[in-house]
This record gives C-alpha cells, structure tokens and sequence, in this order.
C-alpha cells in the first residue's frame, strides 16, 4: 500500500538547523567521562583482577566451602543462639535509643514551644533547640560502626559496645524523626493545652502524644527492623551476635559455616521485616 | 421496691489494665518481655559502664582525643583517605545505578498484557543482593578482589544495587502509562518505547533516588575500611589499634565532613533537578 | 486502508472481563481514503470503537478487518507491522512531560525507523526540518525545542496532532482531537487535519463531541448511542430531529458543553510511597 505524496505546507517559515541543546549535552557527557577517569584510579578499580588465575582459583576454592553448608547440631544451636543474641543487642540498643531519643525531641520541638505561643519564639529557647538540634545531627553522623569501635576500645569486646553504639546513633535518628513527625502533625490542641496554662510535659502526654502515637510506633517498630541489620554489622568489630561469628568463618575460610549463617541472617531480617510491617498495619 | 433511676448513677470502673481479649495488651506484654529478656540475657556490663571508675577512664580516653593530630604529612594522608572514600562511594552509586536500571526492566511489568518472564527471579535476585549487607559483601569480595578500595567499591555496587533496582522497578511499575501506550498502539519495539515513553518519565526519580542513595553510601564507604577495604576507615581502624588517639581524631572528623559535604551536595542536586 | 466490521462487540479497555459490553454488535465498512466523524454522547463507546480499530484489543465478538485482513489471527510480528501503518491519537496527549517536543513529534515515525537510528534521534533529532513542518501546520513552530509540560493544554493536544503528519500511517483514529481547543484554534485544527488526510489519501476517523464541527468537516457521520449504531449517513442528510433523538437525555453535549474528560481512562495511579531501607 503507498502512501500518496505530501502535498506542499503553507509558506515555509524557515526551520533551524542545529539542536541548541547539543553543546549542553556534549559538554556534560564529556564533563561525566572526564570525572569517571580519576575515580577509577582512586578506587583502584581494575576488573579483570577477579579473573587473574590466582584470585580466580583463590575464590574458586571458597566458593567450592560453601557447599554443603554447615549444619551440624552444635553449629545450628550456636547460630540460633548468636541469632538471638543478636536480636537481644538490637531490642536492648532501640530501647536505650528511647531513652535518649525522647528528651531530645522535647527539648528540640517547636509545637511546645511556650514563647512562640504568642508571636516569634523568643531568643533563648531558640538557640537551644537549635543546639538541641545539632546534637541530634552529630549523633546520627557518626557511623554506628565507629561508635562501636570506640566503645570496644572502653568497654572490651562484647554487646555492650554494640548496645550503645546503636542506642546512640538510633538515638539520634529517632530524636530527628520524632521532631519531624511530632511538627507535621496538628498543633492545634497542644497549642490550646499551652495557652490554658498547663506544664510542657503535660501538654505532650494529653496533646502530641496521643495524635501521633500511631505514627511514632510505626517508625520506631520500622527502626528496630533496621538495628537487627545493623548489630549484624557491629558484631564484625566485635560486639558479639551472629556479625562475629561470621567475621570469624570468614576469617577461617569456612564456606559452609559462613553460607548457613547468610541464610539465617536474610530470614532473620525476613521475618522482622513481616513481623514489622504487621506491626505497622496493625498500628493503621 | 422504687425502681425510678438512681439521682447519682454509680460510677463505672475504668477497664481493667490487661484485658485477655485486647489484643493491644498481648502485644505490650510480649514487647515489654522481649525488651526485658534482651537486657537480662546479654549481661550487659552496666557495673563496668556506669561505675566512677568507669566514667574517669572514658574521661581520660576522651582527653586523649584531643589535640587532634594536625600535622601536615598526616593531613595528607587523610585528604588522600578522603578522596578515595569519595570516590569508592561515588563509583560504587554510580555501577548500581546502571546496574540497578538493567535489572529493574526484566523485574518490573511495564503494562498490564506484559508477561514479564523472570519478573520472580529477578525480583528473588534484588533482594539477595540488598539483604546482605555492605560489610559483609565486602569480607566476601576481599578474597576474591584483595584487600584495598575495589573490594569496597564492588561491595557497596552489589548491596546498592539491591536497593535500588528494587527502587528502580517500583518506580517503572508507577509510572503514567498513556505515553508507552500510544507508541506500543502505533507498533513501535519495546526499547524504543521504553526509551522515549517511559523512561523520560522516570528519570528524574531515578536520579534522585541514586543521589539520595549516595547520602547512605558515603557514610558506608567511610567504615568499609575497617575491614580492609580502604580509604578513611582504613585509617581508622589502622590507628586505633596503635592507640593514636590524636590521630583518630582527625580521621573522625574528616568523616563527619565529608558526610556533611556529601549531604549537601546530594540535597542541592535533587533540588536543582525538580526546579 | 479499508476498515471492515462485521458484528463486532467488544468491552471498554478498562472494564473487568465479565462487564457488558460498551460496544454492542456493529456492522460497519469505512473504504479506503474515506473521513467519518464518530459522534454520539459521553459514554457511547466511541473511544471502544476506536481501540478495536486501532488493534489495540481484541473484539469481543465478530470480525475485524484491517486493510483486508483479521489482525487477530495473523503472526505478532505481521501484526506489529500492521500496527505501523496505523495511528492513533487518545484524547490526553500522550506525550512524556519532561521530554522535548521535537523529539516527542519525531517518536511518531519510530514505526518505521530501526533500533540503532531511534536511539541516535534521542541524542540528536534526526530531522528537524520535518518535525518543524508538522508542527508549523499546527502553527506551533515556536514551540519546536519547548519542554512539553511547559505547553499549554491546547498547545500539546495540537502537538499530539501533529504526530500524526510523521507517522507512516494509512490510516489515523483520533479520539477528542478539539475537546482542550478554542473555537479558532479547533477549526484550524480540524481543517489542518482533514486537508492533510486527503493530500495523503489517508483513512481518518475521528470521534467528536462538538457536532457542528463534525457535520462542516466531514463528509459522512456514524453515530453511537449505549454501544448501537443509531445512524450513518452523508454529513448533509443528517437531520437536528436525528441529533435531537442521538442526544435525547444528553443534550448539554448538543449544545456544545465541553466534552467531559475520559472517565474512563484509569488515572495514572499515585506513585507509591517506596520506604527507603535503614536510611
């Protein structure tokens, strides 16, 4: 089937011949290339390192220890046991993270404020919120990790490394949190506690709190799913759990051991990831 | 007897605390059982914690971290630290994001007729990757990749590209799907619809979960080294165990830097994007 | 391109697979070159109509006969090839909002251009000069390096339009092609359109809300009502008492109320709330 010719358009106005956008997209492609050379000599990234014969049959041979994966009685009673342990640091850890975490948000939210009842809050209360608020963003920027490695150094080897490190840096993201969703709720019945004279704490236990009680468990139910993974993490510097015992079968090339206690540690974090978003529907 | 209702009608007692039936009530009972069993079987060191002794020994641990080590060869050493730290972060986003995107189209269904074979797998696939997570890629690759920064680039790509073809797929699933019809009405192959109809409708969300992704990857970057896989965390793990107290000083608070740099730029980015 | 129903019924595009059908039994024959306006009130099952000309699904019931052949019965890929010789224009604009509109007026020649030759145009447009003549028939010629979601309502519903003079189509379905236009701008529209379509002696059907347009443009009327054909006749034996009785229970429609949106068209669903992990 053809297609009969066009027929001519009106007047031709004359068409541009180049696309204005083509320099701009030139320049930025060459601009992304340029930044990726010197990226990759920093990193040292040299792919075809893997399949040297030597590191090819170096992890030849770990991989080949992977199969079959441990399961004798005393090992799996061992990882259920880390497992537990692991859950305990993390439970322990957010509960710690509670405590630290809910001053803070007192101290650092502005729908309880008193000054700013009427007008601008005033000078004071401002700048220590403000402090307040830069002891929440210190806390959550320092990795857990090396919070953990520090405390080591303190404390010894152990979950009480690992316990504080994640109560002080969920603190601190749970301090952040908080304010955000205690601000973005309605302030309006606080506000009226406040007026009518009733203490700070007061109007949070009869005002914020029961507004957005919903949402805070549903966050802090979502934040302990993330410090199970997390105290997974710490236990390769030392804070006990299922972390060391893996750092320690990895150390000593045992494949087996290292493959059973992946697979528990991703249905572990499975199942908490269930049992939280359950929590949180259930939470509405 | 006067049966006429009663001038004061009695009080009614509040509800009982524990209620059998309320199921609110079971599930604060396990929590608080589970806070307390956690407490009670680790056999935390409170003594040890929160003893006098205790606190004077934190005390002059944390004397020592001041003054932090400022002289210029060791300033060297960490701007190298951090520029490797940057880039380990930088280059492991950026592979997860090319990664991330070629994985997301056999895991997302495009349209309703889409058949979409190897959606499962795929999808079983992503969450592998992204459940482990990035320390321990890490200890598996400095086997196969030798210690130093590639295994902690390679590492952060593999988790990262987890999260964010998981990301990637939902945010293709979502997207408005009248373009794409048009074009597959009009015949036109499946690349080229994904490409001119999907994608650019996509893309600055894709953007911008991989720039907000960076923000999570430059602190994991910082404390990869702790295990080998260079940069600041090298550094760090290296000179806590000399005990050079000054030393760490300043590879800490290059790292709380460098997250707070990384931060900005990300959130300036995302920010310049949707103007 | 030749159009043949016989007997076809089909269901809405969005309706779940045991709803009545919109389109009830139809017998319809459009020849080769032929313009028919579709008109008939708001849930007619004129844009169903235009799905199953489009082969974009399935009838229901009967046969359908594009160009001579059952597009249903032949191999996907003879299919597909069909589909290129087609085009159909929905009455939102399907155009990517981000996207340019020289790159968006230049997807409609995708049909006939291979894989390595689209992905050289998305870099750079491989034929300005012609994307700017379609949308100079337009009068949009300004707009060529514009951002779409930049246009105006009006102004993309003309660039949709203008998506149609790249297609190597022989036959072009348009649905609502004036409902965000004035009435300058539609009878531009519409006059652009028709004289286009019989320069290149391209089947063109189009559903309209506004009648008066249809009967000035077009020279043969099909009109729908509850899924019948009501009547199909030459645009001049068309009677207001026929129109009165078509748009009996509707007649805001017939007096040029602003055609309503595509109910039916399932709004884009809110992107869900992805919760980012542990950070």
């Amino acid at each position: 089937m053809e297609l009969a010719p066009r027929a001519p358009l009106k007047a031709p106005v004359t068409a541009p011949d180049r696309d204005p956008a083509w320099l701009a997209r030139v320049f930025w492609l060459g601009a992304s290339l340029v930044l990726l050379w010197p990226l990759m000599v920093a990193t040292e990234f040299r792919p075809w390192i893997l399949v040297e014969p030597a590191n090819l049959k170096v992890t030849g041979q770990f991989l080949a220890t992977f199969l079959p994966p441990a399961h004798s009685p005393e090992f799996l009673a061992m990882v259920a046991r880390e497992s537990w342990r692991t859950v305990a640091i993390a439970t322990a850890g957010m509960t710690l993270a509670l405590v630290i975490a809910l001053p803070l948000t007192l101290l650092s939210t502005r729908a309880l404020s008193v000054s700013a009842l009427s007008g601008r809050m005033a000078r004071g209360p401002f700048w220590l919120r403000q402090a307040v608020r830069g002891l929440l963003i210190v806390l959550r920027s320092v990795p857990e990790l090396v919070w953990a490695l520090v405390f080591v150094r303190v404390v010894g080897l152990g979950p009480t490394s690992g316990v504080l490190a994640i109560a002080l840096t969920y603190g601190g993201m749970l301090g952040k949190v908080y304010g955000e969703i205690l601000e973005s709720g309605d302030v309006h019945a606080t506000q009226t506690l406040l007026r009518n004279g009733s203490s700070r704490l007061q109007a949070f236990f009869f005002g914020l709190l029961p507004q957005n009680a919903a949402e805070l468990t549903s966050y802090t139910v979502y934040r302990w799913e993330c410090a199970i993974r997390s105290s997974v993490v710490l236990g390769f510097v030392g804070a006990g759990g299922l972390g060391q015992e893996m750092d320690n079968s990895m150390k000593m090339f045992h494949g087996g051991e290292v493959f059973t206690m992946l697979a528990v540690f991703v249905a572990l974090v499975a199942l908490a990831d269930r049992v939280s978003a359950g929590l949180r529907k259930s939470l509405g | 007897m006067d049966r006429s209702p009663a001038a004061n009608p009695p009080y009614r007692l509040p509800p009982p605390l524990f209620n059998a039936r309320c199921r609110a009530c079971w599930f604060s009972a396990a929590l608080a059982l589970l806070v307390v069993a956690s407490f009670w079987s680790l056999n935390l060191q409170w003594a040890q914690f929160l003893s006098l002794d205790a606190a004077r020994s934190m005390g002059r641990f944390g004397a020592e971290f001041f003054p932090p080590d400022t002289s210029p060869e060791f300033l060297r050493k960490v701007a190298v630290g951090t520029w490797e730290t940057l880039a380990m972060s930088a280059l492991g986003t950026v592979l997860a994001a090319a990664g991330g995107l070629l994985l997301a189209l056999p895991a997302s269904r495009l349209h309703a007729d889409d058949s979409a074979p190897g959606r499962g797998a795929t999808r079983l696939l992503l969450n592998a990757l992204r459940a482990i997570p990035e320390l321990v890629w890490a200890g598996l690759l400095l086997i196969a990749a030798g210690l130093g920064p590639f295994s902690g680039t390679l590492a952060l790509a593999l988790h990262t590209t987890g999260v964010l073809g998981r990301l990637f797929a939902e945010a293709l699933e979502n997207a408005p799907p009248g373009p794409a019809a048009a074009l597959r009405a009009q015949g036109v192959r499946k690349t080229a619809v994904f490409l001119y109809a999907t994608l650019p409708q996509v893309l600055p969300q894709l953007l911008s979960y991989t720039l907000y992704r960076w923000e999570n990857n430059i602190r994991a970057a910082a404390v990869l080294g702790v295990v080998g896989a260079g940069g600041l965390g090298q550094l760090l793990s290296f000179h806590m165990g000399l005990f050079h107290m000054g030393k760490t000083a300043t590879v800490l608070g290059a790292m709380l830097l460098l997250v707070a740099a990384v931060d900005a730029l990300s959130y300036g980015a995302r920010r310049w994007m949707t103007r | 391109m030749k159009l043949e129903l016989d007997g076809v019924a089909a269901r809405h595009p969005a309706a779940r697979p045991d709803a009545a059908p919109a389109l009830q039994p139809l017998r319809l024959q459009v020849a080769e070159g032929e313009h028919v306006a579709v008109i008939g009130p708001s849930g007619a099952g004129k844009t169903t109509l235009l799905m199953v000309l489009a082969c974009a699904m399935p009838p229901a019931a009967g046969t359908l006969q594009v160009g001579g052949q059952n597009p249903w019965v032949m191999p996907r890929r003879a299919l597909q090839r069909l589909r290129g010789r087609l085009f159909l224009a929905p009455q939102t604009p399907p155009l990517p909002p981000r996207q340019r509109v020289v790159t968006a007026v230049l997807a409609g020649r995708l049909p006939s251009i291979g894989l390595w030759a689209s992905l050289r145009s998305l870099f750079y447009p491989s034929d300005i000069p012609a994307a700017h003549a379609a949308l100079e028939a337009f009068d949009l010629a300004d707009k060529l390096f514009e951002r779409v979601d930049r246009l105006s309502g009006g102004e993309r519903q003309r660039v949709g339009l203008a998506r149609a003079l790249l297609a190597p189509a022989a036959l072009w379905l348009v649905d609502e092609p004036l409902s965000a236009l004035d009435p300058t701008r539609s009878r531009q529209a519409m006059q652009t359109l028709v004289q286009q379509a019989q320069a290149r002696g391209v089947t063109l059907v189009a559903t309209l809300h506004q009648v008066d347009m249809a009967l000035a443009h077009f020279p043969r009327i099909v009109a729908l009502r509850d899924g019948r054909l009501a009547f199909d006749l030459p645009a001049a034996e068309v009677t207001r008492d026929q129109l009165e009785r078509l748009y009996a229970q509707h007649e805001h429609e017939l007096l040029g109320a602003p055609a309503p949106a595509d109910h039916a068209a399932p709004a884009a669903p809110a992107p869900a709330p992805v919760v980012m992990h542990c950070r």
